[in-house]
């Protein structure tokens, strides 16, 4: 007896099979060897996302350089200038120029100035940026070792041409629930902190801006009095879906998957990432925190907090800022802490 | 009988509608019996009749219960909007108390859903379990089915009872929703240094794909014999004919060893069994007996080092004092 082969099932498997696969990534990704061979430590990079990401983490052009130093201090010609007064004039003029272009290309100067008197104190976003401009040269100065050097951190860093950087963060007050219930903090969909998982959804505020401890697993392999709850490890897991999305790295990148915790197994990049958040915290609490008393409600957060800093605001993406562009080396102004920035940082928490 | 060598099913077997053995007096509670063409495809034609009895309609009751629970609290956590549950659900949890309630009774709206919502279920299933048992024995059956059922069980209570217990905190428990109890799995994991050095857990991994491929091998073997009769595998247990003849040629020819139509039965009971069994041993072991099992794995030689990744490995910024 011979049958007519059924056609009809493999089309239909066939058009299943597809509307599954759409949301994934097509093939082929690129993988590149970062530890002992057989141990899996690697970078998986997709090429057609990397050239998106690249094309899109473009450094600016930059304005050239003034070699003339001499001449009056912009301290001495400008009032009310407290953290580039010792810059000439000119140098002065260029960075003022280049922050315009950085952060405020379509407002110009005004948006930070009093079109007639620039030395007034009146626009809270001039005052912002004197924090900014502290919190840039802390940076590069205090933390270049630990972590941004050699790439180092202009305004551009995370500014991009845009009054405010297009990842900033302030805590999460959730969506909407019954009233009677307590809030999970967790189990919510669409919310991209935590890269679309139903991890609890803010892991930014307890560890980027307050200080609870991000290490779960023991060091002994028998128990020894450590409590911590699974639920507390959610929120380590949620934290760390927070750098993997804003590096746009797998968690191999860091570390070794079998031994989280093991700091020999683990790459140097995680030795960045630790100080990373000790920076982070620091740029909160130190530097934006100190703006909440009279930073207006549109740059603050649904609870009243100021909006801050992440990985994300800086790294878009990128393992490294810009690919590494090092725009750092044409600004040595924001190299280094110059007048009131120079305590700055040891105010907050 | 070229129709059975389709691995669909291209022929139905239609009889008049037959209500079973008397079973004595519970009988009478028999609901009745129809016939579906599309179930005559993955299974007997027939459906019904279906016997509940007391713990059959009370396991229903508490599990619909649970399931409300679980759905009603889903459905609070997103303000009551139908549509944000169903956008979401997959996202939605009953989550277990916070740590700070230990094994104490917390307030409904903080956890005591939670509690409520795994008491009911495991009430469910324990009397769906004395179900199973009762009909087998009804049906002058053996009890095998009750007994590979509480091997789940036995994970399911590990799970979300036993351990939790043993740790002193609801907390430690699983929640109730779709990717929550999946990151649970993960976060459980993590919080225990990598599971996968647990043995327990390397058994249990190894039964379930060996059960995978047992469940393979023999449909696939009795539907290739199927030309010679050996779908009538009861039948040739004892009366070992051709298609066994040949199912264990080939096996043998293959690997060298066959099982019997029979002993293949006990291969793919264990299997699924001992998957659950060893599963909820590792389970139960994590956190009370051993805390990091990468490092229990280190201590025990089934965690080999491998050469450093730099000239220089990294040490913990917090001992070295980096962080000042």
């Amino acid at each position: 007896m011979k049958m007519k082969p059924n056609l009809r099932l493999p089309v239909v498997g066939a058009a299943l099979a597809t509307l599954t696969l759409a949301a994934c990534e097509p093939p082929p990704v690129d993988t590149v060897q970062r530890g002992y061979r057989g141990v899996g430590m690697e970078l998986v990079i997709n090429p057609d996302e990397r050239a998106r990401s690249v094309a899109e983490n473009m450094p600016p052009d930059i304005i050239p350089q003034i070699a003339d130093d001499d001449g009056p201090r912009a301290g001495d010609i400008y009032q009310n200038v407290q953290v580039l007064g010792d810059l000439s004039v000119g140098q002065f003029t260029r960075v003022m120029a280049s922050i315009t272009e950085w952060v405020s290309p379509e407002a110009g100067c005004a948006y930070c100035h009093e079109g007639n008197n620039f030395a007034s104190e009146a626009p809270y976003t001039k005052r912002v940026s004197r924090v900014m401009f502290a919190m840039t040269q802390r940076a590069n100065e205090d933390w270049g070792s630990k972590h941004v050097a050699p790439t180092g951190v202009t305004c551009y860093t995370c500014h991009r041409g845009q009054p405010v950087p297009e990842y900033v963060w302030a805590e999460d007050p959730g969506g909407p629930h019954a009233k009677g219930l307590a809030r999970a903090e967790q189990n919510i969909a669409g919310k991209a902190t935590v890269a679309y998982a139903s991890l609890p959804y803010d892991p930014l505020t307890p560890f980027l801006s307050q200080d609870y401890d991000i290490r779960v697993a023991s060091d002994t392999a028998l128990p020894n009095g450590n409590r911590t709850s699974i639920k507390q490890t959610e929120w380590t897991y949620g934290l760390m879906m927070h750098f993997s999305d804003s590096l746009n790295a797998n968690c191999t990148y860091c570390h070794n998957s079998r031994a989280w915790s093991d700091w020999e197994q683990s790459s140097p990049a995680r030795l960045k990432a630790w100080h990373a958040i000790r920076m982070v915290r620091e740029m909160n609490n130190a530097y934006i925190d100190s703006t909440a008393d009279w930073l207006p409600d549109s740059r603050k957060g649904a609870l009243g907090d100021p909006l801050k800093v992440n990985c994300k605001t800086c790294h878009q993406g990128a393992y490294k800022p810009m690919y590494g562009a090092q725009m750092i080396d044409q600004f040595p102004s924001l190299s280094k802490k110059t007048g009131v920035a120079v305590d700055m940082h040891k105010q907050g928490g | 009988m070229a129709e059975y060598q389709n691995i669909f099913t291209r022929v139905q077997v239609t009889a008049p509608i037959y209500s079973g053995t008397d079973i004595g007096s519970d009988a009478s509670n028999r609901t009745g019996a129809t016939e579906n063409y599309w179930l005559g495809k993955i299974g007997d034609a027939q459906l019904g009749p279906i016997y509940l009895g007391p713990t059959g309609v009370l396991s229903i009751l508490f599990g619909f219960i649970a399931i409300e629970i679980i759905g009603l609290n889903m459905l609070a956590s997103v303000n009551w909007d139908p549509v944000q549950f169903i956008r979401q659900l997959f996202w939605l949890a009953l989550e277990p108390p916070p740590p700070e309630y230990g094994l104490s009774i917390p307030p409904l709206h903080d956890g005591g859903w939670w509690l409520m919502a795994g008491f009911f279920l495991t009430a469910s299933i324990l009397l769906w379990w004395v179900r199973t048992y009762n009909l087998a024995r009804k049906n002058g059956m053996g009890t095998h089915i009750a007994w590979a059922f509480a091997g789940a069980i036995w994970l399911y209570l590990v799970l979300g009872f036993i351990r939790p217990v043993l740790m002193g905190s609801w907390s430690e428990a699983v929640p109730f929703g779709i990717f929550p109890h999946l990151d649970w799995t993960a976060a459980f994991s993590i919080r225990y240094g990598n599971l996968f050095y647990n043995p327990f857990h390397m058994l249990s991994i190894a039964f379930l794909y060996g059960s995978t491929l047992l469940f393979a091998m023999h449909g696939a073997t009795i539907l290739a014999t199927s030309r010679y009769g050996g779908d009538r595998e009861i039948d040739q247990i004892t009366y070992r004919g051709t298609a066994s003849e040949r199912a264990g040629l080939f096996w043998r020819w293959t690997m060298g060893f066959n099982a019997t139509m029979e002993s293949i039965h006990r291969w793919g009971l264990w299997f699924a069994v001992l998957t659950v069994i060893t599963g909820g041993i590792g389970i139960l072991l994590t956190g009370t007996v051993v805390d990091n099992w990468y490092l229990w794995g280190v201590k025990h030689g089934i965690a080999p080092a491998y050469p450093a990744l730099e000239a220089m490995p990294l040490q913990d910024p917090l001992t070295t004092g980096a962080g000042q």
